[in-house]
């Protein structure tokens, strides 16, 4: 390697890793934050859920007909008989939540039903169900209220069963379901969290240099200005790697937690070493890129506040293909997507989290995003060239 | 005597925002900053660039430090033209000013060993030329000192032994003493006094007479970006003192001082 490059590669890193205060706030902490905010809402998602189960209802029900009333015990539904002359105070119970479902039976359910004949074109017997649409508990009897009644009502008319005993009908394996459900989500984070790695250290780095006035001191030295370029988006690059994979790290430790499936079996464990090898190089030539991207915007912008907010519009357009991983049958087949800067690491990362994975495309994309990383040092080095840019003030 | 440096017609000229326009109570969108300037200097002589603010003398200055390009004219700075060849200029020159910054975050040991790799200096020569300058410049007790806690005039000792990690064959300031106390200032003429006796050839800029007049061999005046005087600091002088000719020479070309 060229001695400046790596001259200058060693100081940032040395400017970096030196720092205690921003090591620890662009490595440790984003990972950290992201394992304790997504455990937390995981843990509080499964409480409140947990509380939901342990919970008895306080239905109350008038004329109770005796099929249902044995069907409630089978279920172990709790239900408190009141006489229909009080149906008024109990709609009024439901209402300030003192109960959760009032249920008004016809008179005599089971002989009407019985008798009832659909095709007679009469109106049926109708169940009256008084429930608090602003009550979590309300809502929930009032499911499983009509659940219960949906269920009878089958019995009653039963024609055909579907999906019977005890046999696996979902064809998905395991591995694919768990493949799914990263593929939608994890390119998409992942993308975010290179992006806000690569922002957290090429401003200050280049848009920083020129507003305190150090670049100019770099500037007069005989190094050339594309090794001065190289240098600093390989030191640069290398951090922002560091710093999305702590995210990356903190996320898929969390995944389980927030995705509540617990010990069964949503974990990374279902890629093999390979399939990460693939994932640091999809990743890695995006870095590159990215950090090439935000440099040279930083080089336009005089001080670091200034570069962040040139670089936001960049941010919007990264995320919202960072979203489209979430939309779609899969990753795309056609060769030319995968030309496409940022898009194709997305794409790539969602067949490799699919287990469609494909030489070509990682090829294409890795390539294509290697020129565009050398055409961006070109233009740095420009730029650097570049007095009115460099000395603009 | 060997000519070192030796500018040709050199020419820069800035685009003004209307902001500068009204400032400076002109329409004219293009401001000349150096217009035409020509000097030499010799081989382990200081010269001296005199002229009031705003003459022109920073961006001749930065002309041949290769930090910008003039728009016409030429500088040969040992052998080496500031347009053609900027990459060896950059390493036979060495250049200080004070918008020239130090990382605020590394220590005066970590930033010599730096720029003496970004020079290519061997390892052996580096801490020979450490010492030497840290001990010319008392830096020593503070090498391993991040420059931010460092005294303004200890800061800009250490940019001064920093530039000079290269041993370059010449050397330009700008503006030397500016903003230092009387002891630093003192210690950085001797500096270039000692640099003249090694052979070295120094290029200063100034608007201080008795600067001037203590350490310059030959000076050239810059009045509104021309040179309007340039010669042996005797010869210009004439008999008087140097103020006296320096406002002769400006009422003879610029007119009116409260222009």
């Amino acid at each position: 390697m060229n001695k400046t490059i790596f001259t200058i590669m060693k100081k940032e890193l040395a400017r970096f890793f030196r720092d205690r205060r921003m090591v620890f706030s662009t490595i440790l902490l984003p990972g950290l934050m992201i394992f304790v905010m997504y455990t937390f809402m995981g843990t509080a998602f499964s409480s409140q859920t947990e509380e939901q189960e342990n919970y008895r209802f306080r239905i109350s029900v008038a004329d109770l007909p005796q099929s249902i009333e044995k069907i409630a015990e089978a279920q172990n539904l709790e239900l408190a008989v009141v006489e229909p002359s009080r149906a008024d105070e109990v709609k009024k119970q439901v209402k300030d939540q003192e109960v959760d479902l009032f249920v008004l039976f016809p008179q005599n359910f089971d002989e009407e039903t019985a008798a009832y004949q659909v095709s007679s074109g009469e109106e049926a017997p109708n169940v009256e169900i008084y429930y608090n649409n602003a009550s979590m508990h309300s809502q929930g009897a009032y499911d499983t209220m009509i659940q219960l009644l949906d269920n009878y009502e089958g019995t009653l008319t039963n024609k055909f069963d579907y999906n019977q005993g005890e046999k696996e009908y979902d064809m998905a394996t395991r591995e694919e379901e768990v493949g799914s459900v990263f593929s939608s989500l994890l390119p998409m984070l992942l993308t975010i969290f290179l992006f806000s790695g690569c922002m957290a250290v090429a401003p200050e780095s280049i848009a920083g240099e020129k507003e305190r006035g150090t670049i100019a001191t770099l500037l007069i030295t005989p190094a050339g200005r594309g090794n001065i370029a190289m240098g600093k988006i390989a030191a640069l690059s290398l951090i922002a790697l560091l710093s999305g994979a702590s995210s990356a790290i903190g996320t898929i430790l969390s995944l389980p937690k927030i995705l509540e499936v617990g010990e069964s079996g949503m974990n990374a464990g279902i890629y093999q070493w390979a399939d990460y090898l693939l994932l640091t190089v999809i990743v890695l030539s995006t870095v590159l890129l990215l950090v090439t991207l935000i440099s040279i915007i930083s080089a336009f912008a005089k001080t670091v506040k200034e570069a962040q907010s040139y670089v936001t519009p960049l941010m919007f357009v990264v995320l919202l293909i960072g979203v489209t991983a979430m939309f779609g049958e899969g990753a795309q087949k056609e060769w030319f997507y995968y030309l496409i800067p940022v898009y194709n690491s997305v794409q790539n990362m969602v067949a490799l989290f699919s287990f469609e994975v494909s030489g070509l495309h990682i090829v294409l994309a890795c390539v294509s995003n290697l020129l565009y990383t050398l055409l961006g040092v070109y233009c740095l080095t420009r730029m650097f060239n570049n007095e009115k840019v460099m000395f603009s003030k | 005597m060997k000519v070192m440096l030796e500018a040709k017609e050199l020419c820069k000229s800035f685009r003004l925002s209307a902001r500068e326009q009204k400032l400076q109570k002109t329409d004219q969108r293009i401001k000349t900053a150096v217009d035409h300037i020509s000097f030499q200097a010799y081989e382990g002589e200081i010269f001296g660039l005199l002229g009031p603010n705003g003459a022109g003398k920073t961006t001749t200055l930065r002309m041949l430090a290769t930090l910008i390009r003039p728009d016409s004219g030429d500088a040969i700075l040992d052998g080496a033209s500031v347009i053609k060849d900027a990459e060896q200029v950059r390493a036979k020159v060495g250049f200080l000013t004070s918008e020239l910054k130090l990382e605020e975050f590394f220590t005066p040991n970590y930033l010599f060993g730096f720029f003496s790799e970004l020079h290519q200096i061997p390892a052996q020569v580096q801490e020979e030329r450490r010492k030497k300058l840290f001990d010319i410049f008392g830096i020593s007790k503070f090498a391993e000192t991040k420059v931010a806690d460092l005294s303004t005039g200890m800061k800009q000792k250490v940019s001064l032994a920093v530039s000079l990690v290269h041993d370059p064959s010449i050397i330009i300031f700008d503006e030397p003493t500016n903003g230092l106390d009387v002891l630093t200032a003192k210690i950085v003429t001797d500096f270039l006094l000692r640099l003249k006796e090694e052979k070295h050839t120094v290029i200063v800029s100034t608007h201080i007479f008795s600067l001037i007049e203590k350490i310059c061999d030959r000076v050239g005046i810059i009045i509104d970006g021309k040179i309007a005087a340039c010669g042996a600091l005797d010869a210009i002088r004439d008999g008087k003192s140097l103020e006296d000719r320096f406002f002769d020479i400006y009422l003879e070309k610029a007119g009116d001082i409260n222009e």
